[in-house]
């Protein structure tokens, strides 16, 4: 099987700031990956790499088979079949909760509108949301918020999801409601590339953990191996802050 | 006790004199007594009689009253054609101000700078005058005519108001439309000018209430009495036999019948797009 997203020597710079320097990575069909770090790391533009929210300075990026790096590709089609989850939801807020999720299948896709509602709420059923596809996106929390948008995500029939950092700006409450989305999500064979803090969610739900710092892939390989027995110092000083924030640590 | 607290207690006692309560109460009165004497010296020195004979002849009003609907009307009319010529160019512009393509932007600064940077009466007598001289154009109708020269300057001061408002529709909506596969093009249509739309509707009420003020600049074209407009009338009334200055009075209250009503939409608006946070 070819993998989903392969990702080979992707660099990026933001002016004279090199945030990725040179990643390597696979994403097999229906694998869960999780890439982890400090903030400031690279992940999050690693990802947006993969669906060209970010232009990358060098390197290549497949997706689906397709070079998502030739300047010639129609990305329109490719990020068709990507989904993706950001922090700050992104909701349109001028359209209903339905709205949201038939939109770009009728422009994009051109579903006509019977068609694109079933699918719509399919999906919001599946998010647990069937009963608010009236609601504005201000008169629902964050934690619904953030259900629609992959709700909407996945109102496209995508291949493969991007999440990225999706509970990062929820209350702590609402975050488990989101993480079980994803996780039934999982369960049912989706591709998933997702950066997160959430280590109990990774270390559960992903089949392979990667853990990025300053730009680089320091170290990769199953939950336990990457988060339980780490054995790069920097990916041990990481877990430890993360995993037990009031305790010092040396460096 | 310490001596901080010794020194700021003698301090506060040596404090005798009037209380800043009392201090403010004083002022109040001193204000309230200046603007009673102020209105006595007017009340007193004016002559009543010849200032209700000049802003209030009642023979006036009854000669320039049946003049009113009809420039009323003809007011609203050139308004709303040139907020519509106005509103469609601006957009235009605003677009064109934030293009990738070099020659657009300036194409538009040009233009902005251009008609921000003159007087609108100057493009109405163009429009009047020179302009079907020059190119040989008869426009077909009066509307027409003042709804393009108004519409194109007020196009300068809608486009920089619709170009804030693009500008702030947060960034991840036009991630989140284009991370679903849709265009450019259809991102700006379906998701970016719909939400800037309602950021500028208060700004874009006002600028209705300056365009029916300017459509008295028209004014100075030589219009067929059924497109005079209300400064026009009143001007007219004003150098007629007996008219004076009570026409412009009656000239005036009709506008405010018009701009107040709308003043008030937009602070409306202002208040209930800048509470629901709506973006």
């Amino acid at each position: 099987m070819s993998a989903v997203v392969r990702i080979t020597d992707l660099h990026k710079s933001f002016g004279e700031r090199e945030v990725l320097k040179g990643i390597d990575l696979e994403v097999a069909e229906g694998e869960v990956v999780c890439v982890i770090g400090p903030s400031g790391s690279g992940k999050s533009t690693l990802l947006r790499c993969v669906n060209l929210l970010e232009q990358p300075t060098g390197g290549t990026v497949e997706v689906l088979g397709t070079e998502v790096t030739d300047p010639d590709v129609d990305i329109d089609a490719v990020r068709t079949h990507v989904g993706m989850v950001f922090q700050q939801f992104n909701l349109f807020p001028h359209r209903n909760v339905l709205d949201n999720c038939t939109l770009a299948q009728r422009q994009v896709l051109r579903r006509p509108r019977e068609e694109a509602e079933q699918v719509a709420r399919r999906n919001l059923t599946q998010v647990g949301l069937a009963d608010r596809e009236t609601s504005m996106p201000g008169q629902l929390s964050g934690g619904q918020q953030q259900r629609v948008a992959i709700a909407r995500a996945l109102s496209m029939d995508p291949a493969l999801m991007l999440f990225d950092e999706p509970t990062s700006a929820l209350d702590p409450e609402l975050v488990g409601d989101v993480l079980a989305v994803m996780r039934d999500l999982a369960d049912a064979g989706m591709t998933m590339l997702v950066v997160t803090h959430e280590m109990a969610f990774a270390r559960e739900v992903a089949d392979r953990v990667v853990f990025m710092d300053d730009g680089v892939i320091v170290e990769q390989g199953s939950p336990d191996t990457v988060i339980g027995a780490p054995t790069e110092e920097r990916t041990k000083t990481f877990l430890a802050r993360v995993l037990d924030p009031t305790h010092h640590h040396d460096a | 006790m310490t001596s901080a607290s010794s020194d700021a207690r003698a301090a506060l006692a040596a404090r005798a004199r009037m209380s800043p309560r009392r201090r403010a109460e004083l002022s109040r009165r001193i204000q309230y007594g200046i603007l009673i004497v102020l209105g006595l010296v007017i009340v007193v020195t004016t002559q009543w009689d010849r200032v209700a004979e000049v802003f209030l002849n009642p023979e006036s009003i009854k000669a320039i009253l049946p003049a009113i609907p009809r420039a009323a009307l003809n007011t609203v009319m050139y308004t709303l054609g040139a907020f519509a010529v106005g509103l469609t160019l601006g957009t235009a512009l605003a677009l064109m101000k934030l293009s990738s393509i070099r020659v657009w932007r300036a194409l538009a600064t040009g233009y902005i700078e251009f008609f921000r940077g003159i007087p609108a009466l100057l493009v109405v007598f163009a429009y009047g005058y020179a302009i079907p001289t020059a190119f040989e154009i008869r426009f077909s109708s009066v509307l027409l005519q003042i709804s393009l020269a108004l519409g194109m300057v007020s196009a300068a001061y809608i486009a920089e108001t619709v170009r804030a408002g693009l500008q702030a529709v947060p960034k991840g909506q036009v991630e989140a439309a284009r991370s679903l596969g849709m265009s450019s093009g259809a991102t700006m249509r379906r998701i970016v000018i719909p939400q800037a739309f309602r950021m500028v509707l208060p700004p874009l009420t006002n600028e209705i209430v300056l365009l029916l003020k300017d459509t008295s600049l028209v004014f100075g074209l030589g219009l067929a009495t059924t497109d005079y407009e209300l400064t026009k009338v009143g001007r007219t009334a004003l150098s007629s036999a007996g008219g004076g200055l009570t026409s412009i009075l009656v000239i005036g209250i009709a506008y405010l019948l018009i701009t107040i009503p709308l003043s008030a939409l937009t602070r409306h608006l202002e208040r209930t797009t800048g509470s629901k946070g709506h973006v």
